[in-house]
């Protein structure tokens, strides 16, 4: 979209404050007490599995919930009991939910009509969304005449053709296979650049949310675990949960933490971050280092994974890339007895819970 | 299994038959087919052809017989006066009663698709079928009860001194009669009961595949509820309305109880097809009569397809 000034002015406002909010159904807390800033402009993900409240978060800002407690604000102005008919956000929704007895030119023109926008004007926007979401030639099929990534592409034209100042997308690439999905991420992130309008996403694949956002806030149980860009939240987790959940991470609890670090206190390490060496080898200054026995490998093409069983009963994974090995070579090193090593620089301490 | 020998014993004779069937997916199909083809195409539209042909022959007035030749006769006997008239109210009855019904049915079938809990919807569902439980023509014979000059519905005007404003629509000519229960009124009442549940259910199937998140999207783009119900709920329950209107329509047209028990002896297609086979024995006439409402009905689909009423389907 050519005329977007949003993106060039630098607003102090937050796009979307949550103030203290809860949703509860019945007994369920479905979003407990969360509070958060989404800065305009920003690409920002919702991540947390299924039941974590981040879709209830994307539902109370479209309007299609009200919050049981608490405010929002949306570019400062709290939106309260507002219907979703009147806030200045669109959705892409999970299911798409296009219109089956419209075109998909109706479709895309479905919120400038209702805005009473002209028709030539409108024709002119309904085309140039098509064309961001590359599907230029499409608008007098029918949404069932389309695949699913297109069928897709056409719910962001419509959200998008509003120009929205925020727009909500709602698990928008769970329904693709993968490889599409992972094209469908780069071109989001690519458009979000080019309109400059604040995105929120939700989703429940770490690598997704990973690869596209600013900002990440990692949902548990209607809670925000963490808030912080992608790599603050896989190198520097703040809970257990956020280091199990972004990422495979490896915690360390209270006997052999005590035993490498002096203190009972739980912390993770990265499996990428493990070297294997032969057991005896010296260790350096500032690392750690533990002896176990592989019990398990699993090769996966590109690298493998080495379930290592340590002292204590304990076990630790190890991904090592396959710079020499063959799947032979990895295959035959079950059993085998191996050192662990690693920067103690990469030990994330972690808040007990 | 432990043991591939060649001295495996011949598979049984279902063994062989299935592995058989197995091989042969088409045959299966035939058989299992065969039966509600025969009774579709045979019964069925067999039947309807051999109406079809008996509209095509005519009777001859001095005999009594059916002379079976092919002429256009017995359709030219349907454009008299006294036929037409019959042809135009009965279908003039059935678009109000199907009206009627879709006014009926829209608001309790939304309900049901929307907003009732699943035990609810039961409680509905079973509500609105219950009628068609119970025998249609004890249904219609209590509304004679209720229509009567002496029943409820006169009691309750009497009541409220309404009696002359129940007078000035008996007095209505061509609908109006002595009482309810005698007057085009009674008919029509008693068409939108009987049928209403045929428009209900269709309907409400509509409404229920409408997921949530369409009208969710609708608000999201900006249209207040009476937008989303005119642009989004109403064209995607259309197909659902239109099908429960091809049931009131055609069974209305097709009645022959309801207008004898409760009307002011106009007649009715329905009755015409009674008569004229029956007492008459001008099957003939019967049968070109019955072409009547499915002519009507073919027009009524065409219209309605073309005004892009199933393009949601």
């Amino acid at each position: 979209m050519p005329q977007n000034e949003m993106s060039n002015i630098s607003n102090p406002l937050p796009a979307v404050r949550f103030e203290n909010v809860s949703r509860h159904f019945d007994q369920v807390r479905a979003v407990d007490n969360v509070s958060l800033e989404i800065r305009d402009g920003e690409f920002f993900s919702m991540l947390g599995p299924s039941g974590s409240g981040k879709t209830t978060c994307l539902r109370l800002i479209a309007g299609f919930e009200q919050p049981t407690s608490g405010k929002i604000f949306l570019h400062g102005a709290e939106v309260g009991e507002l219907p979703p008919y009147e806030r200045d956000v669109n959705t892409v929704f999970q299911d798409y939910a296009l219109f089956p007895h419209m075109t998909v030119a109706e479709n895309v023109g479905y919120g400038l009509m209702i805005r009473q926008v002209p028709g030539a004007e409108r024709n002119e926007r309904v085309n140039q969304a098509l064309e961001l979401v590359r599907l230029p030639q499409m608008g007098q099929r029918k949404p069932s005449q389309l695949s699913g990534g297109q069928r897709q592409r056409i719910a962001l034209a419509r959200a998008l053709v509003n120009r929205p100042r925020v727009l909500l997308l709602d698990e928008p690439l769970g329904a693709l296979d993968l490889k599409l999905r992972q094209e469908m991420q780069i071109e989001l992130k690519e458009i979000q650049k080019r309109v400059g309008i604040t995105f929120v996403f939700v989703t429940h694949d770490q690598e997704e949310a990973l690869t596209m956002s600013d900002r990440i806030a990692v949902f548990n149980a209607g809670r925000i675990e963490q808030i912080g860009t992608p790599s603050q939240v896989y190198e520097h987790p703040a809970t257990a949960f956020v280091a199990g959940f972004v990422g495979t991470s490896n915690l360390v609890r209270s006997d052999i933490a005590q035993k490498l670090t002096g203190s009972a206190q739980t912390f993770s390490i990265r499996p990428e971050k493990i070297r294997m060496v032969e057991p005896g080898t010296p260790v350096q200054n500032g690392w750690a280092s533990v002896e176990g026995t592989i019990r398990e490998v699993v090769y996966l093409g590109m690298f493998t994974r080495y379930i290592v069983a340590v002292e204590g009963g304990r076990e630790l994974t190890v991904v090592r890339q396959n710079l020499d090995e063959t799947s032979m070579d990895v295959l035959n090193a079950e059993g085998k007895r191996v050192q662990l090593t690693w920067q103690r620089a990469f030990d994330r301490m972690l808040e007990t819970p | 299994m432990a043991s591939i020998s060649s001295a495996e014993p011949s598979p049984s004779f279902v063994r062989r038959l299935s592995t058989f069937l197995h091989k042969h997916p088409a045959l299966v199909l035939i058989l299992l087919l065969a039966v509600p083809l025969l009774w579709l195409g045979v019964i069925y539209l067999g039947s309807l052809g051999a109406l079809l042909l008996q509209s095509f022959f005519k009777l001859d007035d001095f005999t009594g017989l059916v002379v079976r030749e092919f002429t256009l006769d017995t359709y030219r006997q349907l454009f008299t006066q006294a036929n037409l008239d019959i042809i135009i109210r009965s279908a003039v009855m059935a678009a109000t009663v199907t009206i009627a019904c879709a006014l009926l049915a829209f608001p309790i079938s939304f309900y049901m698709a929307r907003y009732a809990s699943s035990t609810g919807k039961v409680a509905f569902y079973i509500a609105v079928t219950l009628p068609l439980w119970s025998s249609y023509l004890v249904r219609v014979y209590s509304w004679k009860l209720i229509l009567a000059k002496e029943g409820v519905i006169g009691w309750i005007f009497q009541a409220l001194g309404l009696e002359p404003l129940l007078n000035a629509i008996l007095a209505v000519p061509t609908i109006g009669g002595p009482s309810l229960s005698v007057s085009m009124y009674g008919t029509f009442l008693a068409f939108v009961y009987v049928w209403l549940p045929y428009m209900i259910i269709p309907t409400y199937t509509a409404l229920e595949r409408v997921p949530r998140s369409m009208l969710e999207a609708s608000a999201d783009l900006g249209a207040r509820p009476q937008q989303t119900f005119w642009r989004v709920i109403l064209p995607l329950a259309l197909p659902g309305v239109i099908a429960g209107s091809i049931f009131t329509f055609s069974l209305t047209l097709g009645d022959y109880i309801i207008p004898g028990v409760l009307g002011n002896s106009a007649f009715f297609i329905g009755q015409v097809v009674l008569v004229q086979q029956g007492t008459a024995g001008n099957i003939p006439l019967a049968a070109a009569f019955t072409v009547v409402p499915m002519v009507i009905m073919f027009i009524y689909l065409f219209i309605a397809g073309r005004l892009g009423a199933f393009e949601a389907l």
